[in-house]
């Protein structure tokens, strides 16, 4: 059991951009990776959900067991991959409420509809661990939303949906101290045996809070390097460019 | 088989002489050609008029099945359900004073009122021939007199069914409130089968003084049949008026509003939501005409377009000289969902007046890929994706009905549409 990428190609139209990633996360572990800007490290998250904008041009992915590349972007998402995006997106005139709902329900048989009372105590639980406010439910998704408040929302669906393994694409990224505080006790909270956590980021600060099992540095489109807890303090004094000569050799 | 001339028993004589004066009208107006403007993008010949036979009462099954059929509002201040013309169910709670009449019952009881109100607005907007023709066939529809004061909370709901092949009703609605009345009426039309046929109907909305009047039309003809619906609202010093009009129905649909501010501080919310599919066209026409100083007019019409079909959007602000510290706004959304769908717009301007704001905008675009994308990474399945944006879509505009329970009836209607969408 377990979400193993094994040697992942992948490419926009005129650019390779994954160039053989192998990676695994076990439920119960929290894996991050880091690495410079231009690494590949949104272009694994998008990849991993299906976007439509990359190829995958060879190597594989399977989630316990099953071949996530056969499967449609919702299909992955039912199967149990989630995504914290880095800019979630905006749907107009559609409750922030309705659109949790409707993910949930699409979970379920056809025909089932889930039960409102247990979704609003669930919900309302949930967004009083994340501090957020009971208007957010009739807002419109994610529009008119902070930086911060849009972060918190994507926390607050993760919770919502319970996913298998969760993928944290830069979610400390315009975030303040104190709201990164909030969405890090939302992840602490979902941290369990039955759930593997990648957590991509740019920053070591995040780590402070959502502290990881492993750490990973991933360069021009392969993860390069491998280690614990004390990798991430290390890239954060020394940066990335002590690392690139014999390492980069080394994955390659 | 065509159309042809009917005498109302017992009508007044200033009407069977409009209707006799109509009926040459219409003979003697060509059916108007695609170089007139107001036709622009369209094509009048796709109402098929000599293909077209007057209404005659339907067997006792259809009436049955229509009445049962009639399913809308759960409380209601009074509902009328038409079948061919023919009044066949009505029930009115309305407040003592009001007066809730079908059209041939108000010929006799307030001829009066018709006299002063009835069709009285010219026809701007393209459809002359055709309103024409309404008024020489007219027989059915409701005629609502809602004296000064009274506040009527329940709608007003009127089901107008057209059933038999090429069968052609005429319903009118005319709505004239006292100062600071209100009401909520709500007007169905529809076809009993799946058979081509017309609705051609009539709406004129007055509102006095400080009265409020929320217009709601559910159009849901079959799609082999065409729908007109021509509707004329005057608001007055300080009224509110709200014509909303669903288009789901018919293969083409042409609405005509027209909207006259006639009194100081008066606002008239025009709205609209259509959501065609396979091919259907959906034609709008409107004018804003602004003729009192300090008035609002707000129009919002949201196209959802399907498949291969058209919208066309052709609306017109007109503020007159003396119609200072006008309020117009003007805007048509187009959301495409399909390459081969195709919205027209057509915004215009005519502004006499200082210190007026006035805006139009009209916006054409794809559903949005990245918003699809978001939906479904949360495991939504593209159709359920894209029925939630088209629904948050239009969302801002079904709540500008004001009005809970008829928004939620509008939301059932369109449901069931999408029900459709494969």
């Amino acid at each position: 059991m377990s979400l193993q990428i094994k040697d992942l190609h992948a490419k926009i139209p005129d650019r390779e951009i994954l160039k053989g990633l192998t990676l695994t996360i076990e439920p119960g572990k929290v894996h991050a990776i880091m690495g410079p800007n231009g690494s590949g490290k949104s272009t694994l998250s998008k990849v991993l959900c299906g976007h439509e904008d990359y190829e995958v041009t060879g190597g594989e992915v399977t989630m316990d067991g099953q071949n996530l590349l056969e499967l449609s972007v919702d299909a992955r998402a039912r199967a149990g991959l989630f995504l914290a995006f880095q800019y979630p997106h905006e749907i107009p005139g559609v409750t922030n409420a309705n659109f949790i709902r409707a993910a949930k329900k699409a979970r379920l048989p056809e025909g089932e509809d889930i039960d409102a009372i247990a979704f609003y105590r669930q919900l309302y639980a949930r967004m009083d661990q994340l501090e957020m406010d009971r208007s957010f439910t009739s807002r419109s998704v994610n529009e008119g939303f902070s930086g911060g408040e849009k972060k918190r929302n994507e926390i607050l669906q993760l919770m919502m949906l319970e996913p298998r393994y969760a993928v944290l694409d830069e979610t400390d990224s315009g975030l303040d101290i104190d709201a990164l505080k909030i969405c890090a006790r939302g992840v602490n909270a979902m941290r369990s045996e039955d759930r593997g956590f990648l957590v991509i980021t740019h920053y070591q600060r995040l780590l402070d809070y959502i502290k990881p099992d492993i750490v990973h540095v991933m360069m021009e489109g392969r993860i390069v390097m491998t280690g614990g807890p004390e990798l991430a303090l290390e890239l954060e004094a020394k940066g990335y460019d002590w690392i690139q000569p014999e390492a980069l050799a080394a994955a390659a | 088989m065509s159309l042809s001339p009917v005498s109302l028993s017992a009508s007044p004589s200033w009407f069977q002489s409009r209707a006799t004066s109509a009926w040459s009208e219409f003979q003697s107006l060509p059916v108007p050609g695609i170089k007139d403007e107001h036709w622009r993008y369209s094509n009048a010949k796709r109402i098929e008029l000599d293909t077209l036979i007057n209404a005659t009462p339907a067997p006792a099954t259809d009436v049955q099945r229509a009445i049962d059929g009639s399913k809308g509002l759960a409380k209601t201040a009074a509902r009328f359900v038409f079948v061919n013309e023919v009044l066949v169910e009505s029930s009115s709670d309305a407040p003592a004073g009001v007066v809730c009449v079908s059209f041939e019952e108000a010929l006799k009881s307030h001829g009066d009122v018709l006299q002063q109100h009835f069709m009285k607005r010219e026809m701007e907007l393209g459809s002359a021939k055709f309103a024409a023709l309404h008024l020489a066939l007219v027989r059915s529809g409701t005629v609502i007199i809602v004296p000064k004061g009274v506040k009527l909370d329940a709608p007003i709901e009127v089901f107008h069914w057209a059933a038999g092949a090429n069968v052609a009703i005429f319903p009118h609605t005319l709505i004239v409130t006292g100062d600071h009345a209100e009401v909520v009426v709500v007007d169905h039309y529809r076809s009993l089968d799946d058979t081509p046929g017309l609705s051609c109907a009539v709406a004129d909305l007055i509102g006095s003084p400080g009265s409020h009047v929320t217009y709601v039309v559910c159009q849901e003809m079959s799609d082999h049949a065409q729908a007109m619906h021509l509707s004329s609202t005057s608001a007055g010093k300080d009224a509110q008026m709200k014509n909303f009009q669903l288009q789901l129905g018919a293969d083409f649909s042409r609405s005509e509003s027209v909207s006259d501010l006639v009194g100081a501080g008066a606002r008239s919310d025009m709205l609209s939501v259509s959501m065609p599919l396979g091919e259907q066209i959906v034609d709008q026409r409107t004018l804003q005409k602004h003729k009192a100083a300090h008035a609002t007019s707000d129009l919002l019409y949201k196209n959802a377009l399907y498949d291969q079909t058209r919208t066309v959007f052709s609306g017109l602000i007109i503020v007159d000289e003396g119609a200072h510290y006008t309020d117009a706004y003007q805007t048509n959304r187009n959301l495409l969902n399909s390459k081969e769908a195709e919205a027209n717009s057509m915004p215009g301007l005519e502004i006499n007046a200082d210190q007026v704001k006035c805006s139009h905008g009209a916006t054409s675009a794809p559903v949005s890929e990245d918003e699809l994308f978001y939906l479904k990474a949360r495991g939504i399945s593209d159709g359920e994706a894209r029925k939630l944006i088209v629904l948050g879509f239009i969302e801002d505009t079904v709540t500008r009905i004001g009005h809970a329970e008829v928004e939620a009836m509008v939301c059932e209607r369109i449901e069931e549409k999408f029900a459709r969408i494969s």
